[in-house]
């Protein structure tokens, strides 16, 4: 449906051939104040990828996708982006990145239109390209029929696509996406999604941050922060995989208590009630963790304890969690 | 430079569409300088008529009655209350029934034949007899102007009175009153009442401008945009200009053709006053905008800088009649130079140029405060 996007896609390409990278972020530190927002970040983002940011609120997931875009400057260290150095060519760079902010920041008393509009004149499209490109985005993005009605009156995913829309409006090869799914129910992310992996497909790199699980399971690669600080970094699959703890699920009746006596062994990560289980992590070097469990006395013998699968949520909660109170 | 016109041109259109589904602020575009122009040309009147006073008639004979009926005739006052000591005229003012009350002593025929100004031919005396004032006014002297206009029955001429022929003095100088000879309040007033609606409008639209942006989130996207803080500022700005001079049409035309007031500069000269002191407020609405936190806060501002462009621009009170430090205030102020230029264009017929220090003032105070303005902008951000 758009190749017009991709031949483009593929001219701009051979611009900066010279780095690998499209993000490359050298010990990338921000204070504001006393606090750390961002602490020591390195970060490499592989062109052509979706690169995912996971982590908390407060976890300075928005600090560092201000500090790649240079909208902040680094109280230290020093990033590329698309061979730009920021903060010094931070100017340079602003015709090549597209950034979907967190809060839906576009115009509510203009139409979809004239909020197309007015975005694709401030990237300095002519009139011809401008008209082109603008039919071409409301149809990827299924607003053709909306395009007349003001943003403010739509619901929450058609205003996100039209924010998808405006952020790649002027065909960025770097697209930032802050927490862009959270007013958006299940079947909207999917589509969003979809949306996506064409521009991912077509030679755009995208950094999204989130804190959905099933979001982050998504992304090429990721990085899990917490605190400003990188607690993990690879692909979810590696992720689950290397994870520093096993997952023990048990079945019985009283599990409240059970979690509250066996969150005091040293062993235990974590305990977290699923519905009928209870799910507990247990450190690796623990080599038999299903006779540990069975021996606390809180446990009856017809309880079911089994070795499952780590999801996304047990790197997360195994990777974070380890300074200060959770 | 063509792409900044672009994106400069995107914000002006972005401006008028917004602008255009505010109703409300539409509306007032057009309703303020309508309604406040009406208000304060009909309102505001320095030349006093009808002053409430009380009389207090000792002598009450036949001359006693005419000399009421001689003052009375002025205009200026109007006899509604009559009392009986001077007691009770005094408590009247204290209760604010009367303004001043007249005490007619009981000599008045006597006082009055030997008055000088009447005079049967006397030479003036010091006499403590002749010299006698024919009758007192106890005035309220708390308002000046009030007190001023009752000041100046003081000499009223009553050789009428008796009779006799105005025995017609030769006046000690000769004034001529250029430009206003009636003295007519409403072609003072209405020149300036451009400069304070304009203040007013110009100052609340652009200072809510930039905080609008920042309060509704959409500064966040502007931002990671390639505009520049003076592309967003003068894309901003730009509309209200065309805003500005509908208001001073309405104004002028208004103050034309309901009020009389005479038009004698070129439309050229006034367009030029107009746009001088348009860009000077728009710019200085910007500056506050880039202070302020909130819209809220930005109508604070607005306020504080509305009111002396009220009471110190020479508006209401005149500018040489302010001690020095508040004329340096007033100086600070760009309505007090275009109350200069406006009233110089209109009423006088001066050429802009010709008053070259008030117009080189507000190019200047503008071109300072679009830098402040984009300087402070910028360090919002990080």
């Amino acid at each position: 449906m758009s190749n017009f996007m991709s031949t483009n896609a593929t001219n701009i390409d051979t611009t900066d051939e010279s780095n690998e990278f499209a993000i490359s972020a050298k010990k990338l530190t921000r204070n504001f104040g006393e606090l750390t927002a961002v602490s020591a970040l390195d970060l490499n983002v592989e062109k052509q990828t979706i690169y995912g940011f996971l982590g908390p609120n407060g976890s300075g997931k928005t600090t560092a996708i201000r500090l790649l875009t240079g909208l902040l400057k680094p109280t230290s260290g020093g990033v590329d982006v698309l061979g730009c150095h920021l903060p010094q060519e931070a100017n340079k760079l602003r015709m090549k990145i597209g950034y979907m902010t967190q809060k839906f920041s576009l115009y509510d008393d203009l139409t979809v239109k004239e909020n197309l509009q007015f975005i694709s004149r401030i990237y300095g499209l002519s009139a011809n390209e401008q008209k082109s490109r603008l039919s071409e985005l409301l149809s990827i993005h299924q607003l053709t029929s909306q395009s007349q009605q003001l943003a403010g009156s739509m619901s929450g995913g058609q205003k996100q696509r039209l924010a998808l829309a405006a952020a790649v409006i002027h065909k960025p090869k770097l697209l930032f996406l802050d927490e862009p799914t959270s007013a958006v129910d299940p079947q909207n992310r999917r589509e969003f999604w979809e949306q996506l992996f064409d521009l991912c497909d077509q030679g755009t790199t995208i950094l999204v941050s989130t804190h959905y699980m099933d979001e982050a399971e998504r992304c090429h690669k990721l990085a899990i922060l917490e605190n400003g600080i990188k607690r993990a970094d690879d692909t979810p699959g590696n992720l689950m995989n290397n994870m520093a703890a096993q997952v023990i699920e048990i079945g019985a009746t009283n599990l409240r208590q059970i979690k509250e006596s066996l969150i005091k062994l040293p062993q235990v990560i974590s305990a977290a009630q699923l519905g009928t289980h209870l799910r507990v992590l247990v450190n690796k070097e623990e080599s038999n963790p299903i006779a540990l469990l069975q021996q606390q006395p809180c446990l009856n013998v017809t309880d079911k304890l089994s070795i499952v699968r780590p999801s996304l949520e047990d790197v997360f909660v195994s990777c974070t969690g380890q300074e200060g109170p959770q | 430079m063509k792409t900044s016109l672009i994106r400069m041109q995107a914000i002006v259109i972005k401006e008028l569409l917004q602008l255009k589904r505010d109703k409300m602020t539409f509306g007032m575009v057009v309703m303020i300088p309508f309604v406040q122009l009406l208000l304060f040309a009909f309102a505001i009147n320095t030349n006093i008529r009808d002053i409430p006073v009380g009389v207090i008639d000792h002598s009450q004979t036949s001359l006693s009655r005419i000399l009421q009926q001689t003052v009375d005739a002025t205009g200026i006052v109007n006899f509604t209350h009559r009392y009986y000591s001077v007691k009770e005229g005094q408590a009247a003012i204290d209760s604010g029934e009367v303004r001043a009350v007249f005490i007619i002593p009981k000599d008045v025929s006597q006082r009055l034949v030997r008055h000088p100004t009447v005079g049967f031919g006397l030479p003036p005396s010091s006499k403590e007899e002749t010299s006698r004032p024919i009758a007192q006014w106890l005035v309220d002297g708390s308002d000046s102007v009030i007190a001023g206009s009752i000041k100046s029955l003081r000499n009223m001429p009553l050789a009428e009175l008796l009779d006799k022929p105005a025995n017609r003095n030769t006046a000690t100088f000769e004034v001529t009153l250029l430009y206003n000879p009636e003295q007519r309040s409403v072609v003072n007033i209405v020149p300036g009442l451009v400069a304070v609606i304009l203040t007013m409008t110009m100052i609340m639209f652009t200072s809510a401008a930039i905080v609008r942006e920042q309060e509704r989130g959409n500064m966040e996207m502007l931002i990671t945009t390639p505009l520049a803080s003076l592309e967003l500022m003068i894309g901003k700005i730009f509309p209200y200009i065309f805003i500005g001079a509908i208001q001073v049409s309405i104004i002028l035309g208004l103050g034309y053709w309901l009020f009389n007031v005479p038009f004698n500069g070129g439309l050229i000269q006034l367009a030029l006053a107009t746009f001088l002191f348009i860009c000077a407020s728009l710019v200085l609405g910007l500056v506050i905008s880039t202070i302020a936190k909130s819209q809220l806060q930005s109508m604070q501002m607005t306020v504080f800088i509305l009111l002396p462009s009220i009471l110190l621009s020479g508006f209401m009170f005149p500018y040489e009649g302010m001690p020095l430090p508040a004329q340096y205030i007033s100086e600070a102020l760009p309505a007090t130079h275009f109350i200069r230029l406006i009233r110089g264009v209109v009423l006088r017929d001066v050429a802009v140029i010709e008053m070259s220090f008030d117009m080189i003032w507000l190019i200047g105070f503008t071109c300072f405060g679009l830098l402040v303005a984009a300087f402070r902008f910028k360090k919002t951000l990080d």
